[in-house]
């Protein structure tokens, strides 16, 4: 028997290969569509998840690595029922074409906002570049991350 | 020239199978129907309160057979609850064509947007008409039709009011889903008019009368994505992420050079493997597109199911396969480039004079394939039960899938069920659904359901590759510094011997061909096995390069303002072809790239190392003219500053839908130019991954100013058009900027980076 912690919730199951990478325990075991497959390798970040906080790439991640561990993915990047200001930001500037992508950005943004609230454009540079988007919404993305930022900043106030 | 004895089916036939068969015509429509809320549960899975109202075309209604019967809501839906469903038809990729189409309808209606709903309708021919995600053509194909099952709705509502009130249909007007008779300020909901609207018979169709442009309120305006909620908080919304109860999961592993067959395997390893269910040697059939020979491996997780793929070993017989070689065929191109051309393409006049005597310029052009590589690798959720197969895919030809399933597994397409879901990411990739027919012979053979998924190795090296290709060309410009000649020797792809495929020709229409009066085209072809395919914007994507690179050397070499030179070339304000949406109205071009100067700044002083670079191409019934502001080190290092954009392609349907797809063009345009090849030896493609494949990312990504011309032209698609001018702008850019020319794609082949 299993126990993950994914989004504040632990969950108990049974898995068969522990070397299995994360993604596919999220997606097939625990219903957990939202992280994406893209390369299986690293590359593109579609299954970015965060692990204790920091991004992590589910795809080449044991799941044996993970556990006694916080996990959080996109299902859980809201917290009761309000978006997180980024999916707000997102929806707000139509940051989507085909949208296959952004779960991972969402979840690589967030780590950048988590330790730098006001990000310059080198910080969003930094943060973004291992996340592949081939719509190539990635001017949205960024200034959709400021105006997140920004509605964190005047919330604080 | 030879064939690839293993094809049976033509791959030029079935590529324009692809995206031919458009009806632009508007349908007659059926009287509405009224259902109770059990019935419309029934038939459409989804809950309402009260009645509905649903239109359907008209041949759906008269038509006997079940399919028409089981779903005859087909655009509206009306509840009491106040409630609307709109059913978006075409398959959304990343266009956002699932928000795009029901405003059309919800703009005749007049309906309040924050009220609508929209969901995904089923693949129906019988409905809907064609349904397909290609050509950039779904708006165009759409507009009429649309906005008449909006004003339809909206005048039976209307007459239903002014019945009511007993007053005359003219004194009332509509807003956000209420009548309002102007008098006396009464007031109806369409949520209280559904009803017995439903009862009335279909007016006249002279009697409906549409909006004009200048009174849209919903169209042209910017709206966020109808799925975009979903998607931000991880909601399942494509192919891949569908589930059904006791479904497995398959992989499928198929020669990398295509044709070849499976000789061995150590197929009892597999089997022994944790989670394994079932290995399957599929023989495939002999076609192109689908199923190939291949290794299945089915298991109860996609984990389990790719631990056992990355075990497999199989042998294949390549007696058959392809054995293309891009290094072979590049050294061959080189070759033949100054030989004449073994096929005339289209003569005008007499280019050797003005070649011989006027001020001559020659180029030699040439770009690589390219893979599609979209972010959802190819899936299939398919469940055959019987007598009947649902299927769940991302695919941009949902009814040509639907009718293939059919006919592979010897079915009634009435039998074969295909779900839209939304694709991550298309391009082109998706015209065509071999992975769609591995899914349903796979759950076919195992009598389960089951979830097919390539691995990104798969999706790179089982792809319809873009079509590289070289032009020889040479021009001149005479002592007014005007372009005397114009000669092209096109050295491109067959399939079969015969022709080039589809997206691999040179047309005598494309600009600026009619305006030549000395002018020869001519084309040489090599043979090339491995099926190609269509890729954004297909042609277009590279011939905008090769000619509007050509256009201002030319330019260049006449010391003329390329500006000045590319007005001149297109002449007069006239439309070649009046009516014709498919061809360049050069009015319109001008306004473009008038626009497209104006916006960039065309002529202002620029810092040492920085240049300006203009491109225009018609593609997709749009005219598009680019701007790209770049700087360039002394080691190559190229800075794409800002990309403006102006298009006209027509009223705009979503503002922010559009310039997303001018953005998204623009990033492509400059990703797939810098540094995306595929290359091919043995058969086989070198590139197996992103770490080959390098998509650009965010840190390189321009400025992007989108802007659109205000015309009243029928409305056209923008999936496509704002692609092909990119690379152009930016290699005249770099040419303002270092002096240097670019003739390669992708330019890291002439040692630029990012």
């Amino acid at each position: 028997m299993l126990k993950l912690e994914v989004n504040e919730r632990i969950y108990n199951f049974d898995l068969e290969d522990t070397h299995s990478p994360l993604l596919w325990v999220l997606r097939d075991q625990l219903g957990l569509v939202g992280t994406k497959f893209g390369c299986g390798m690293g590359q593109c970040g579609a299954c970015t998840v965060h692990l204790n906080g920091a991004p992590v790439r589910s795809c080449s991640l044991p799941t044996s690595a993970a556990v006694g561990q916080a996990i959080t993915t996109i299902e859980g990047l809201s917290r009761e029922g309000q978006l997180h200001p980024l999916q707000q930001a997102w929806v707000e500037l139509d940051v989507p074409q085909c949208g296959y992508c952004q779960a991972g950005q969402l979840m690589s943004a967030a780590f950048l906002l988590s330790n730098t609230p006001s990000p310059t454009d080198e910080d969003i540079d930094n943060a973004m570049v291992g996340n592949l988007c081939r719509c190539g919404t990635y001017k949205r993305i960024r200034k959709a991350i400021h105006q997140a930022a920004d509605t964190i900043s005047k919330e604080g106030q | 020239m030879r064939k690839n004895p293993y094809w049976s089916d033509s791959i030029d036939r079935m590529q324009s199978a692809a995206i031919d068969g458009e009806d632009f015509a508007l349908p007659e429509f059926s009287e509405p129907r009224i259902y109770s809320r059990r019935t419309f549960m029934k038939l459409t899975g989804l809950a309402a309160s009260g009645l509905v109202l649903g239109f359907a075309r008209t041949d759906a209604a008269n038509s006997a057979t079940s399919e028409a019967n089981s779903f005859p809501l087909a655009y509206i839906q009306i509840s009491r609850d106040g409630k609307i469903i709109l059913y978006a038809k075409d398959p959304e990729i990343g266009q956002g064509i699932k928000t795009a189409l029901p405003m059309i309808i919800a703009e005749e209606l007049d309906a309040d947007w924050q009220s609508v709903e929209v969901v995904e309708a089923p693949t129906n021919k019988t409905l809907y008409g064609r349904q397909s995600a290609g050509g950039s053509r779904s708006v165009r194909r759409n507009w009429n039709e649309l906005r008449h099952v909006g004003a339809l709705a909206r005048t039976m509502l209307t007459q239903v009011a002014a019945n009511n009130w007993q007053v005359n249909i003219n004194e009332c007007t509509t807003h956000k889903s209420v009548v309002t008779h102007s008098l006396s300020g009464r007031q109806f909901t369409y949520a209280e008019l559904a009803e017995d609207a439903a009862k009335l018979s279909i007016p006249e169709k002279s009697s409906i009368k549409l909006k004009s442009t200048s009174q849209y309120q919903l169209l042209g305006s910017r709206k966020s994505g109808v799925d975009n909620l979903q998607l931000v908080t991880g909601k399942p919304m494509f192919g891949i992420d569908q589930k059904i109860p006791g479904m497995l999961y398959a992989v499928y592993e198929k020669c990398p050079a295509r044709g070849g067959r499976v000789k061995s395997a150590n197929l009892e390893d597999i089997r022994t493997m944790p989670g394994v269910t079932d290995v399957i040697v599929m023989p495939g059939r002999d076609n192109p597109f689908g199923p190939l020979p291949g290794v299945v491996i089915v298991a109860k997780s996609t984990w389990q199911a790719l631990a056992a793929k990355r075990k497999l070993s199989v042998q294949w017989d390549e007696t058959d396969a392809a054995k293309d070689s891009w290094s072979s065929a590049v050294a061959q191109a080189q070759k033949l480039a100054h030989t004449p051309g073994k096929q005339t393409i289209a003569e005008q006049g007499n280019v050797d004079k003005p070649l011989s005597e006027d001020t001559r310029v020659d180029a030699f052009y040439h770009y690589a394939f390219v893979a599609h590589a979209q972010m959802e690798p190819e899936n299939c959720t398919a469940w055959f039960k019987g007598d009947s197969i649902e299927l769940w895919v991302p695919t941009q030809t949902p009814q040509w899938g639907r009718e293939t399933v059919a006919e592979l597994l010897s079915l009634d397409t009435a039998k074969v069920f295909v779900n839209q879901v939304r694709a991550g990411g298309a391009f082109g990739r998706r015209l065509f659904n071999d992975y769609m027919l591995e899914a349903a012979a796979i759950s076919k053979r195992i009598a389960a359901p089951v979830q097919l998924v390539w691995t990104r190795e798969d999706s790179m090296n089982q792809d319809y590759c873009r079509l590289g290709g070289f032009h020889q060309l040479s021009g001149s410009v005479d002592k007014e510094g005007k372009l005397s000649a114009w000669q092209n020797h096109f050295i491109t792809f067959t399939h079969d011997g015969k022709k080039p495929p589809r997206a691999g020709g040179l047309k005598e229409n494309e600009f600026p061909h009619p305006m030549i009066n000395n002018l020869k085209l001519t084309q040489t072809m090599l043979p090339w096995d491995t099926p190609s395919g269509l890729w954004r914007a297909p042609s277009s994507n590279v011939l905008a390069f090769v000619i509007q690179s050509f256009i201002h050397e030319l330019a260049v070499a006449a010391k003329r303002d390329h500006l000045d030179f590319l007005l001149e070339l297109l002449g007069r304000p006239r439309w070649l072809e009046p009516g014709n949406p498919e061809i360049l109205h050069t009015g319109r071009a001008i306004k473009v790239i008038k626009e497209v100067t104006e916006k960039a700044g065309w002529g202002k002083p620029l810092p040492k190392g920085h240049g300006l670079g203009l491109a225009f191409h018609f593609s997709h019934a749009g005219h598009v003219a680019e701007v790209a502001h770049v700087s360039v080190t002394e080691d190559k290092v190229l800075t794409v500053h800002r990309v403006t954009v102006v298009a006209d392609v027509g009223p705009v349907i979503n503002l922010s839908g559009a310039e997303n797809q001018c953005e998204g063009s623009v990033v492509d345009g400059l990703s797939t130019m810098l540094g995306l090849e595929a290359t091919f030896e043995a058969g086989r493609i070198a590139q197996t991954n992103f770490h080959q494949y390098p998509i650009l990312r965010l840190p390189h990504t321009p400025e992007i100013d989108v802007h659109f011309i205000d015309s009243d032209y029928p409305p056209s698609g923008l999936g496509e058009p704002a692609l092909p001018p990119l690379a152009p702008a930016v290699g005249n850019a770099i040419f303002a900027a270092t002096g240097e020319r670019v003739r390669t794609l992708p330019i890291s082949k002439e040692g630029f980076r990012v």
